[in-house]
């Protein structure tokens, strides 16, 4: 590499990757008060990735977050949502009631709070996981995106 | 009605603005033959188009278009442009003219349904009075949940939910069948270091296919 002429892109990126996640899970936890929720949540936190892989090179960015770990995550994500509904199948209520998690009677909310959260980390999982492993696909389908490239 | 909802002139303008900037960057991705400028402009379109969402309160919907076409998909779009050519083919004029009739009649459906249109936040509108006041009802008793959004997707239609999960986790499944993990790729790089003056796509043909 001649020279390090990205050296503004690298330093910014460096510093918003880490704002970039940290709005993730903002997002994500305050799904319950405030606009966006899981999926949002998923994405923006597949895009901080991206951005690192766009900016560090995809191979340093698959050494860090390895492609079997988002696969798995996207579909570890996913059973956590179905368990969700097995867990309130076995308290005996109906699938994915969540007033049934903790048995309570109609106007608790702590099963609703309970099922909501962990879907919703069910989501993010299986989004990010998702979209990260579809970028991968296609990324990783090109050794190295060379400056000339753009 | 629709000045009271809005906040009068002046948001009638942002809106004219917006729309005013969608129409051209429209216009400019359909002339365009550089992909990577189709693919940045289609990620102005997105933010432009976010923009508008907010301004008529559709804040959930502005933020996922932000999120998913601002961000998403003009990445996963510069990862696909990298596998193909960076011009799209000169047409010839008048090659398309078929399509453009179509493209035309469907507009001019469309702008004829707006007539039937509710103006914006009509508390009478189908969307305001049916189920969706009955959640705005009994959410707060229910679940105990602000956000109605939220308990809508995932308490009410927790079954919806479940099933756009497995579609966006299918979407990754199918996605990795047609083109591999991407590992063989990493596994080429590790064990030559990245040698510049290849052309990329022509790198892997031999060993790339899943």
């Amino acid at each position: 590499m001649k020279g390090d002429h990205h050296m503004i892109l690298r330093v910014i990126a460096k510093c918003l990757i880490p704002l970039i996640v940290i709005y993730a899970f903002y997002v994500q936890f305050h799904g319950e008060v405030s606009a966006g929720g899981a999926f949002q949540a998923g994405v923006v936190l597949a895009v901080a990735l991206i951005l690192n892989a766009l900016v560090f090179g995809l191979t340093a960015t698959m050494r860090a977050v390895p492609p079997w770990f988002t696969r798995s995550l996207s579909a570890v994500g996913v059973m956590i949502y179905a368990g969700v509904g097995v867990w309130a199948m076995l308290k005996g209520g109906h699938y994915l009631e969540y007033q049934a998690l903790f048995g309570e009677g109609p106007g608790g909310h702590d099963g609703q709070h309970a099922g909501i959260i962990i879907i919703e980390v069910g989501v993010l999982f299986a989004v990010s996981g998702a979209l990260t492993t579809i970028f991968y696909a296609l990324a990783g389908r090109v050794a190295e995106i060379r400056d000339e490239d753009w | 009605m629709t000045d009271a909802v809005l906040g009068g002139t002046g948001t009638a303008l942002i809106n004219i603005l917006l729309l005013a900037i969608l129409f051209v960057v429209a216009i400019a991705i359909a002339r365009l033959r550089s992909l990577f400028a189709i693919v940045m402009l289609s990620g102005v379109y997105s933010l432009v188009s976010a923009a508008w969402y907010i301004l008529v309160d559709a804040v959930d919907v502005g933020f996922t278009e932000a999120a998913v076409g601002a961000g998403m998909s003009t990445a996963v779009l510069l990862a696909a442009m990298l596998l193909t050519a960076r011009t799209a083919k000169p047409e010839k004029p008048f090659s398309r003219i078929g399509p453009f009739i179509v493209c035309a009649a469907a507009g001019i459906m469309l702008l004829y349904a707006t007539i039937d249109l509710p103006p914006l936040g009509d508390p009478a509108s189908p969307a305001n009075s049916g189920v969706g006041l009955t959640y705005l009802q009994v959410n707060w008793y229910d679940t105990g949940v602000p956000n109605v959004v939220t308990s809508v997707l995932a308490s009410y239609r927790g079954f919806d939910t479940l099933g756009e999960t497995a579609v966006v986790f299918t979407a990754g499944l199918a996605v990795v069948l047609l083109l591999g993990f991407g590992e063989r790729s990493l596994a080429d790089t590790l064990r030559r270091a990245p040698k510049s003056g290849t052309r990329p796509g022509t790198v892997h043909k031999d060993g790339d296919g899943t």
